[in-house]
């Protein structure tokens, strides 16, 4: 259990030392700025995207081997900017490997790209994050709460939201 | 009824009519076969299904929004809420997502009693699947039989933990207690006579032939589809990936342990039918290396600031009561980071995702669960069939409504 892998931070020290990986190789082939930060600790290696690239860097790291889209979710960073992020952990069934993409979001009207053309299991996973964060997501087929009442108002999961709810 | 897979089982004739033909149904949310409060909104064209829409969210309870208020140690019994059927899989993925963050080293023993333990939750969790999946068709007898076998598990849980289905019995860090004496024992009787339990379900139901018409070629998904669709665990290995993270990413010493990981390449709803029974039989084997195996020594990691002492040591030294008092007002402090942590459960891949802060109190805690992504694949599995297919394809993808709606 204990962790024996060393923890690289920066973009610099993981292509340094990760220059083989399968999916940092495919996203420098397809652009150079493919991600603009990178992490590897716990055994697990976090590059963050661009927040308008992130389907396409999904395509490029599905085409290079990550077949499985695993699971989506966001993570309220408030009172910090940008406020929102959003973790895509997504698992190769070849390589017995998983990665996090990373996206951030700024505060006002966050919204991405929706991933659900490249994997319609991240349907009901984007619909969640819709739902619980107010994150939109453009070119979903079916943007609607998914666990709240369509009447809802507010998004609970939001630090800024009480855990007892609004009384 | 039809051999054919994937396409249409009935031909309706062609009318001049220009009144819709569709009707919508409502199934549930309070339905037998929706196994919880599931609400399956299905349109029809007679008796054939044109789209079905799972309307979910009943059972939301914000578990991931009350995890954000607890210490991590009291997120541990929120965690047997989630899949109630199978609660020591919750336990596991989460401790082991916490143990990673903390990077603590779990002594060997609470390693295989983690493994053992979490074997016999997949036997709980597969035999509810068995007996309502069978249920569901209308084979009555088949589960007073898996309950049976069920009773003794939960009273294996209870001898073990205090309780018979919300269990907490893996904490940070370990085990809560030693298990009793003769529980070992008992496991051991509960699993030699377990293999002739799973030939009396076969023999009710592989060659019976209503329980073959009703699941044959029906619900066909296909490996591109699985994979596409985030489906995991026995459905996908049903529909020809050879994938199970016990065996492909071992987690909690899976990698000494010798099983074979069942595959079909139909991927209809009678393939998981038989991956899941041989699952069973594969989910003994291990239980049986686990028995023989067994190492001594401690069951909790040497970290006296997050371990809770024993109630000996508690009480009699000065500085075990020092800890115990910290962890429980204050909880222990977690370094900033995220970690992913997935694991195989009965249903499919469960995944916890930590975030921490640097505090005593994740700053968020998601957790992956496998029906979640599973009840996408139903449209894909039913369209075009007969409504009581419907029925036979929500059986077989073994879904727990807890566990989506968290």
């Amino acid at each position: 259990m204990a962790n024996q892998t060393p923890t690289l931070t920066g973009k610099q020290a993981v292509l340094q030392e990760m220059p083989d990986h399968p999916a940092i190789k495919a996203l420098l082939a397809w652009s150079p700025e493919a991600f603009t930060d990178a992490r590897f600790d716990f055994g697990e290696l976090t590059l963050t995207v661009v927040s308008t690239e992130i389907r396409a860097a999904c395509a490029t790291v599905q085409a290079a081997g990550y077949n499985f889209f695993e699971d989506m979710t966001a993570v309220d960073w408030f009172p910090q900017s940008p406020r929102f992020q959003l973790s895509y952990h997504l698992l190769s069934h070849a390589f017995r490997e998983r990665i996090r993409l990373r996206v951030l979001l700024d505060e006002a009207e966050p919204s991405v790209d929706s991933i659900t053309p490249i994997w319609p299991g991240a349907n009901y996973y984007e619909r969640e994050v819709f739902d619980l964060f107010g994150i939109h997501f453009a070119e979903h087929p079916d943007l609607r709460r998914i666990m709240m009442p369509d009447d809802w108002k507010g998004h609970p999961l939001r630090k800024d939201y009480p855990v007892e709810g609004y009384r | 009824m039809s051999e054919k897979s994937g396409a249409p089982v009935l031909e309706l004739p062609a009318t001049e009519s220009t009144v819709p033909r569709q009707m919508v149904l409502n199934m549930g949310p309070q339905h037998p076969a929706t196994h919880g409060v599931l609400r399956l909104v299905v349109e029809l064209d007679g008796e054939v299904i044109v789209s079905v829409r799972p309307e979910i969210g009943y059972l939301h309870t914000g578990i991931e929004k009350t995890c954000e208020a607890k210490f991590y140690q009291q997120v541990v019994p929120l965690t047997d809420r989630i899949n109630y059927l199978d609660p020591l899989s919750n336990n596991l993925c989460y401790c082991l997502a916490v143990e990673k963050l903390l990077d603590l080293e779990i002594p060997e023993r609470a390693q295989w009693i983690r493994v053992l333990l979490t074997e016999l939750s997949r036997l709980n969790s597969h035999l509810i699947w068995l007996g309502t999946h069978a249920m569901d068709i209308g084979a009555l007898t088949v589960f007073l039989y898996t309950f049976r076998e069920r009773e003794e598990i939960l009273r294996l849980f209870e001898a073990v933990a205090g309780q018979r289905m919300m269990t907490s019995y893996f904490r940070i860090g370990g085990l809560s207690m030693e298990p009793p004496p003769g529980w070992f024992e008992r496991v051991a009787a509960f699993i030699r006579d377990f293999p002739e339990k799973i030939d009396e379900y076969s023999n009710l139901l592989t060659g019976n032939p209503i329980f073959i018409s009703r699941l044959k070629g029906v619900g066909t998904l296909s490996a591109a589809e699985a994979i596409a669709l985030g489906v995991t665990g026995p459905p996908l290995r049903a529909s020809g990936v050879d994938f199970d993270l016990r065996r492909d990413m071992p987690y909690s010493s899976y990698e000494k342990f010798q099983f074979h990981v069942p595959i079909s390449t139909v991927g209809d709803t009678w393939a998981r039918y038989e991956v899941r029974l041989v699952e069973m039989r594969e989910s003994t084997k291990i239980i049986q290396q686990a028995l023989d195996g067994m190492p001594g020594g401690a069951i909790k990691a040497d970290a006296p600031k997050i371990v809770l002492p024993d109630r000996e040591k508690m009480k009699t030294q000065m500085e075990a009561l020092i800890h115990h008092f910290k962890i429980v007002s204050e909880g222990f402090h977690v370094p900033a980071g995220e970690v992913y942590q997935g694991i195989e459960c009965g249903h499919g891949q469960v995944g916890y995702y930590v975030v921490s802060d640097g505090t005593a109190k994740p700053y968020r805690v998601h957790m992956r669960y496998p029906s979640f992504a599973t009840l996408q694949a139903v449209e894909t599995m039913c369209k075009g069939r007969l409504i009581a297919d419907l029925v036979a394809v929500v059986g077989s993808i073994d879904i727990v409504l807890g566990e989506i709606d968290r």
